[in-house]
């Protein structure tokens, strides 16, 4: 039956999201503990694992993909990361170098 | 009447209800875009809080640390409640669009409320701890942007648990009708969301300030 072969497909998304989620956080978690690597290859490591997760959560959960159908919607995440993108960046670079020019 | 042959459209991000209810699926094309326009617009929000957070983290006015403060136990136990609450929605969303289940789909839905309530119970746990050992928001810069950013995530997170209980009483009185159906959907992108923020409040506040 067509709607069960969709449910099966479905689930399997969650599931394998779950298991890709557990794993990224499971890896995170992990890196803070090990301690024999520099903290610059941890600290990079980490963030990695943040963003990979957040694509994950993206595809698995919240089922946001690349497909034509819907661009319009893709179009408001990517100009909402855009305009984050804009007042973090400016923040940050504005309020640091405020910070080192009164030290 | 719809053709249950051609594939509708799919116009916006999430979960869709598609042939197993063309109605629905129509009616809540406007609704959920609408809803993740809101939802973008909190985004940025949390976005400029996190910014606020990055910058004022150095600054504990002498007062204790983000290193001295955070426990690296009850971080991995909160972050792992809201991912599988998040799992158990998204299995409440299947339920709802495949098997229509009333008494199914409640028992998943307090599942998932149950899951959110304990985060929420682990993060006071956490709260008063710091409060107990001085750090309250108003000792330091860093901790003021801290308790704002936490507890931003907090209410939100509070706010989808009395959604639930609310979804979970319109079931009862409605059943799975258009409106019901489409206030899940909603429910279910905002639940979502919430898990997201939270990668980046244990990964930017919590984790690399561990290191």
């Amino acid at each position: 039956m067509e709607t069960g072969m969709n449910l099966g497909r479905e689930l399997r998304d969650y599931v394998i999201g779950m298991v890709m989620a557990l794993i990224l956080t499971g890896t995170a978690f992990a890196l803070i503990v090990k301690n024999d690597w520099p903290i610059r290859t941890r600290f990079i490591a980490i963030v990695i694992c943040a963003i990979l997760q957040l694509l994950v959560h993206f595809r698995y959960f919240l089922h946001i993909d690349l497909k034509k159908s819907h661009r319009d919607d893709l179009q408001l995440i990517l100009f909402s990361g855009f305009i984050i993108a804009l007042m973090v960046g400016g923040m940050l670079w504005v309020v640091f170098n405020e910070n080192m020019r009164m030290m | 009447m719809t053709n249950p042959i051609t594939p509708l459209p799919r116009l916006y991000p999430g979960m869709h209800l598609g042939e197993t209810d063309p109605e629905t699926h129509k009616a809540a094309e406007e609704s959920v875009f609408g809803f993740w326009v809101f939802l973008m617009s909190d985004a940025v929000l949390f976005a400029l809080l996190f910014a606020v957070y990055e910058t004022l983290v150095r600054h504990t006015a002498g007062g204790p640390g983000a290193a001295q403060l955070f426990h690296l136990k009850s971080t991995l136990i909160e972050t792992l409640v809201l991912l599988t609450s998040s799992f158990t929605f998204g299995m409440a969303s299947l339920i709802m669009k495949f098997k229509r289940h009333i008494r199914m789909l409640q028992f998943v839905l307090i599942l998932t409320l149950i899951l959110g309530l304990a985060f929420l119970g682990f993060e006071i746990n956490d709260f008063a701890k710091l409060t107990r050992s001085g750090a309250v928001p108003q000792s330091s810069a860093f901790l003021s942007a801290f308790y704002v950013l936490v507890s931003t995530h907090f209410l939100h997170v509070l706010s989808g648990c009395i959604w639930l209980v609310v979804m979970v009483i319109q079931l009862s009185a409605f059943g799975l009708d258009e409106m019901v159906k489409t206030r899940l959907l909603r429910l279910g992108i905002f639940w979502h969301f919430l898990d997201i923020v939270w990668i980046f409040i244990f990964t930017f506040v919590y984790l690399l300030e561990m290191l």
